[in-house]
């Protein structure tokens, strides 16, 4: 049809979660439009999203027609024809790329890079986060233009929530056809929180024209390693490492010493160098020198086995303190109290003894009738009164006694099997012995979740000793570590070391 | 009190004769009422249609004022009877609900009231849940219309057109003693726009006349013989007198085609698809941005009954037609066959296959329909196939709606993971209601919800004596008010049941909107409530009953293992208590905020993760789903796995803590009290213990760091 030429509506796409907002900023967004003489027509479809879910708002903004025709406004965003994309998560602007609504004629997107973690990203039993890499890379691709920052952030640091930022960031954008002062009003006669608001949308507005501070530097994840390595030991290393492993075996050494002392660090460093010499033997150059790299990570992850003494230590420091006060906001000099949630059993109590104690003990089913009451039920620990902090902070004062401790042998044990079983392994395939040093990320966490880990790393080195005499069980392992850390019921792990033709020997009780 | 008020809006529906209505779409159905002279309103919330509910709560005083009797209805078939008003007295009355379930509970009473026949304007307002957004099984309202010849409206999605329709909704519904359906997609509710308002009327015939006045009319009964004259009634005298005044008043469209191009075709469109189907022909150039097109356009914004004579009309000149008809079966479409078999009109009849026959038709989906219709038919070469986007839908994680922060229903799931960890799994058949969360991630239990308040007469069949194991169903306050006392508990009484039902009581239709029930806290002052389930349940004949706490997660779990082993037989009921956070922070945050304020002493409470301590399995998460319990990237640069993480959105309901130790998890998680005003005593107390814990800290970090050198 060979139309009349009439403006255009612009076709607006809010995307947000259940709970973000989303509805705030379109009404802002038609408030705005209506007092600008604009025909606005706003829809949704919010229904149990509301619930955590993902919710797209569409709006459609209309001139006034010349000769006071009333538009027929769309009630949904169909692909290639949007010219505005608001997105308040990272993913969810990937969901609206992968809808096709944002294309390169004609579509800017206006994105929070921030991320809320989906329910199956955060309950994987490893890491099970998306690719935050592939949506930035595509939204670069298909928006005509981009304008991107962490508005969430931003928000809080300005005492808002993220539809302020998010329309600030719209009309700085400059993509809709009104004046910053209209944004402004269409903020106050919402009449809600209008003060933080507009702090938070004069922030988003800068940052989206290029004017702003830029945001402040992510916090470092740690400072560097070495600083408080003593000397000797950084000699040491130097010595008998490949120089690839010492950036983490630096790591390694720190935590070590942190957690019992130099002696401590010295034994980690002296499994170590075995390992390296192995590694060398096998010619470890040519495979980058993986075997002692990743046995640097997991060797001192093994090591500092979290035991009763570790976290007494760990949520006694003074770092802890103020960390606390910094996760929750609390402002200066404001008071803070902070109770530990923990649930110690007649296991983690027999660990901590001396061996040959805590051995009978454990062992002993009188005794754990006996005391079955005592650790029944969990406890709750104010570390901030004196009387919890001091059970904890005397608890953490047996570091000395550790290694005379249950747990200290058995771990003790464990490590020397699981580093000979690695050495054997790389013995016949360089890369199994690596995946069975890698195979250490199974057994994390504390009581039936370690157990269970244990269960299943037990099964995976079993299967493999089977394995090893054909190829392929590298990868196997991998498969196998994988399946483990997918299904917490062990199911998957039975299933998959049945199919490798191995007898199903976890079972693994539901968690 | 519901989730969202309406307060502020309730002023614009006294709008008066010009003046320009801005407002949600809902908003305009309410305001419409009050226009058309309606004496009463009743309904059952759900989405999308909440907010007309809400709107009415909210709106009290000016219902008053025109002397509208509001109700909030027990459930849709209790809406749908309060339809009888209209039967014997010239009084206009409209019900709403969610449809098709709330048509489903509803069919009892308006196959009565269609059967009988009205003589004031009775408007069922149906909230179509079906698309993107829905959370019902996708069925079709039309249906309903047919098989009791109810008319049935489906207006464009223009605030306008809408409102209209309403006014002759009533009116068409006393042309022709026939009670009418107004069909509203979800879009529609929500849809912002505007019209031009006229003033609110009271209705001229009140419901005291009616009261102290009553009249009966035996031949509006549904008993024989009268119900076999209703049918023939029905045929002969209702659905004449209905086309005669859809005719005689435009109410479907013919949009005449602005150019000769497409003149020999056509397009049939139901009035709601109207709005999409317009900006399809946009993007396949084939109309301007003002509903003028190269197409002739019929719509129907009464979708049935059909007129025969104005589809024939339309039809005759045209090689083809198009039919728009979104759901299925089509059932348009095959009426228009007959239409045009009879009529011998040999235009063909193109729908299902140019479109597709199951799903929502979203623009794309039209665009793609009309284009493969002209493609047929007008030999228009198809559109090059657009590049697909560089991401896919699987490079996204799913988003499952799920239980709130800090809502009081997920410990209850928590515990029952924690009792099937240890008895093993059970048959656990569930109910509607935000509780259905639970067959979702990460509780993943659940294995049937059969309808509202139906949650333990879905476990009915489990019946044998002779199994080792009980069932457990869940129940919600919402629907356990709604039918779930009489079908579900009732029912489990009167069968002798050997099994568990555990009532969700949050105190509100939580997932409707936050709606008060019968047992919600006291306070509201138009409605009775405060009402115990417990009592309700003895009432009926339940003798093991246990009222708990849902927060305290031992003690629940204790309590489910109990239900689920005790040589006792017979029905057993937990209910679980405990308000739901969405309506408790909304109540509780601005009396937070103002006593910190005004100088008092109070005490925030939230939750959080040692980082260093978090190992990253994530098993608090498995056990918990809070949206304020999260990832985040591991500070610690040996490990690889994101750990633990309690965001600010926590409120402190402390299910991390009774998690972990009710599942004896770890020793990650820790409350924080933060204390806003503290007294002097608190100053001093705690400077002192901090000053010496202080002391021993620095002590202790000059040996550790000694230790390192």
């Amino acid at each position: 049809m060979s139309a009349p030429a009439h403006p255009r509506p612009i076709r607006v796409s809010i995307h947000a979660l259940g709970g973000q907002g989303g509805g705030v900023l379109a009404d802002w967004i038609v408030d705005l439009a209506e007092h600008a003489g604009y025909v606005a027509q706003a829809t949704s479809v919010p229904g149990v999203a509301q619930r955590t879910g993902a919710t797209v708002y569409y709006v459609e903004l209309a001139a006034p027609a010349a000769d006071g025709r009333e538009p027929v406004l769309a009630l949904m965003p169909i692909p290639g024809d949007v010219d505005l994309v608001i997105a308040a998560e990272l993913m969810e602007a990937g969901r609206a790329i992968a809808r096709g609504l944002v294309t390169p004629d004609r579509t800017t997107l206006v994105v929070s890079s921030h991320r809320v973690m989906a329910i199956s990203e955060k309950s994987d039993m490893g890491d099970g986060t998306m690719d935050a890499r592939r949506v930035l890379d595509a939204a670069q691709a298909c928006a005509a233009r981009l304008v991107m920052g962490d508005l969430d952030a931003l928000a809080q640091r300005n005492g808002s929530v993220i539809s302020a930022t998010l329309f600030g960031a719209v009309a700085g954008s400059g993509v809709l056809p009104f004046p910053r002062e209209a944004f402004e009003a269409a903020i106050e006669r919402g009449g809600v929180g209008v003060a933080a608001s507009r702090k938070a949308f004069a922030a988003a507005f800068d940052q989206a024209q290029g004017r702003a501070a830029p945001e402040p530097a992510a916090p470092k994840a740690k400072p560097a390693p070495a600083p408080h390595t003593a000397a000797a030991l950084r000699q040491r290393l130097i010595e008998t490492l490949p120089e690839a492993a010492w950036a983490l075996a630096g790591l390694g050494i720190e935590r070590c010493t942190d957690y019992q002392g130099q002696a401590y660090a010295g034994l980690y460093l002296e499994r170590l160098a075995e390992i390296a010499g192995i590694d060398a033997q096998f010619g470890g150059a040519a495979f980058g020198w993986r075997l002692t790299c990743e046995t640097a990570r997991h060797l001192a992850l093994w090591m500092t086995f979290e035991d009763v003494i570790r976290v007494a230590d760990l949520k006694t420091r003074p770092a802890r303190f103020a960390r606390v006060r910094q996760d929750v906001r609390a402002g200066d000099g404001q008071i803070v109290h902070m109770s530990e949630f923990m649930h110690p059993r007649f296991d983690e109590a027999c660990d901590t003894l001396p061996d040959a104690v805590g051995r009978r003990l454990k062992d002993s089913g009188v005794a754990r009738r006996l005391f079955a009451g005592a650790f029944a039920e969990g406890r709750r620990v104010t570390t901030s009164r004196l009387g919890g902090f001091l059970l904890l902070f005397g608890l953490a004062r047996l570091r000395r006694l550790r290694p005379a401790s249950h747990r200290y042998r058995v771990e003790t044990a464990r490590i020397e099997a699981w580093l000979a079983s690695a050495t054997n392994a790389a013995r016949a395939d360089y890369d199994l012995g690596v995946e069975v040093i890698r195979l250490q990320r199974l057994v994390k966490g504390y009581g039936e979740t370690h157990e269970r880990g244990l269960r299943s790393y037990g099964a995976i080195l079993q299967v493999l000793g089977g394995l090893v005499e054909h190829g392929g069980a590298a990868a196997a392992a991998r498969t196998l570590a994988e399946a483990a850390l997918k299904d917490e019921t062990g199911r998957l792990l039975a299933r998959e070391i049945e199919r490798l033709g191995a007898p199903a020997m976890v079972q693994v009780p539901a968690l | 009190m519901a989730e969202r008020s309406f307060a502020r809006e309730v002023e614009t529906l006294r709008a008066g004769e010009g003046e320009t209505f801005r407002g949600e779409g809902i908003l305009a159905v309410a305001k419409a009422l009050l226009q058309s002279g309606v004496a009463y309103v009743g309904g059952y919330q759900g989405a999308p249609i909440s907010h007309l509910m809400d709107v009415f709560s909210d709106a009290q005083g000016l219902l008053g004022e025109l002397g509208v009797h509001f109700e909030q209805s027990a459930s849709e078939a209790a809406a749908a009877a309060m339809l009888a008003a209209s039967v014997n007295y010239p009084l206009r009355g409209a019900v709403t609900w969610k449809s098709t379930v709330g048509t489903n509970v509803a069919s009892d009473a308006l196959a009565n009231v269609a059967s009988g026949g009205v003589t004031g304007g009775a408007l069922i307002i149906v909230g179509e849940d079906y698309g993107e957004g829905s959370s019902i099984m996708q069925e079709r309202s039309h249906a309903f219309a047919m098989k009791s010849q109810i008319w049935l409206l489906d207006p464009r999605p223009n605030l306008q057109c809408v409102v209209d329709m309403v006014e002759h909704g009533f009116a068409l519904s006393e042309a022709s003693h026939t009670p009418v359906m107004l069909e509203l997609r979800i879009r529609t509710c929500h849809l912002h726009g505007h019209f031009q308002a006229k003033d609110n009327r009271p209705s001229p015939f009140t419901l005291r006349e009616a009261m102290e006045n009553p009249r009966r009319d035996v031949e509006r009964i549904v008993l024989p013989p009268m119900n076999f004259g209703h049918e023939h009634e029905k045929i002969d005298k209702r659905w004449p007198a209905a086309v005669d005044y859809i005719r005689r008043h435009g109410l479907n469209e013919v949009l005449a085609p602005v150019s000769e191009r497409h003149a020999d075709l056509g397009i049939i469109v139901q009035g709601g698809m109207y709005n999409t189907l317009m900006r399809a022909l946009e993007l396949l150039d084939l109309a301007d941005g003002f509903g003028r097109a190269d197409v002739p356009i019929y719509v129907m914004n009464v979708t049935y009954p059909l007129i025969d004579d104005e589809v024939t009309r339309f039809c005759a000149d045209k090689r083809a037609v198009l039919v728009v008809e979104e759901g299925q079966p089509e059932f348009i479409e095959q009426a228009l066959h007959a239409i045009l078999r009879r009529a011998d009109l040999q235009t063909k009849v193109v729908g299902k296959g140019a479109l597709p026959r199951a799903g929502e038709y979203t623009g794309q989906v039209m665009k793609d329909g009309i284009e493969s219709f002209l493609v047929a038919f007008a030999g228009r070469n198809r559109s090059a196939p657009t590049s697909p986007p560089p991401l896919s839908m699987a490079d996204v994680p799913q988003r499952p709606p799920g239980f709130c922060t800090g809502c009081p229903e997920r410990p209850v799931f928590t515990a029952m993971k924690l009792v099937q960890q240890e008895l093993g799994p059970f048959h656990v058949s569930c109910d509607i209601g935000c509780h259905l969360f639970s067959i979702l991630p990460p509780f993943n239990i659940g294995s049937t919800t059969m309808g509202y308040g139906l949650g333990w007469s879905g476990a009915a069949a489990f019946s044998d004596p002779n199994a080792t194991k009980r069932t457990i169903s869940v129940m919600g306050d919402g629907g356990f008010w709604h039918n779930g006392l009489a079908s579900g508990v009732g029912g489990a009484v009167f069968n002798k049941s050997d099994s568990l039902l555990v009532i969700i009581d949050n105190g509100y239709s939580a997932a409707t909107g936050g709606q008060d029930i019968l047992s919600s806290r006291p306070g509201n002052v138009s409605r009775s409530t405060d009402h115990s389930i417990e009592t309700a349940v003895r009432g009926v004949g339940v003798d093991w009953v246990r009222t708990i706490r849902t927060y305290d997660i031992g003690l629940m779990r204790k309590t489910l293992k109990e239900a689920l082993t005790t040589p006792v037989k017979g029905p057993k009921v937990i209910v679980a208590q405990a308000e739901c956070m969405l309506n408790r922070q909304r109540r509780e945050k601005p009396l937070f905020n103002a006593a910190v304020k005004a100088g008092k002493r109070a005490v925030r409470q939230r939750f959080g993760v040692d980082e260093d301590v978090c190992t990253g399995d994530h098993s608090c998460i498995r056990l918990s789903g809070c949206p304020s319990l999260t990832v985040k990237p591991n500070p610690d640069p040996l490990r690889a796995d994101p750990v633990a993480h309690v965001n600010n959105d926590c409120v402190g309901c402390g299910v991390c803590g009774e998690v972990a130790h009710a599942a004896v998890l770890c020793p990650s998680f820790f409350r924080a009290d933060i204390l806003f005003n503290p007294t002097g005593w608190d100053r001093f107390w705690t400077g002192l213990q901090l000053g010496l814990i202080g002391a021993l800290q620095g002590w202790a970090e000059r040996r550790r760091l000694a230790r390192a050198a």
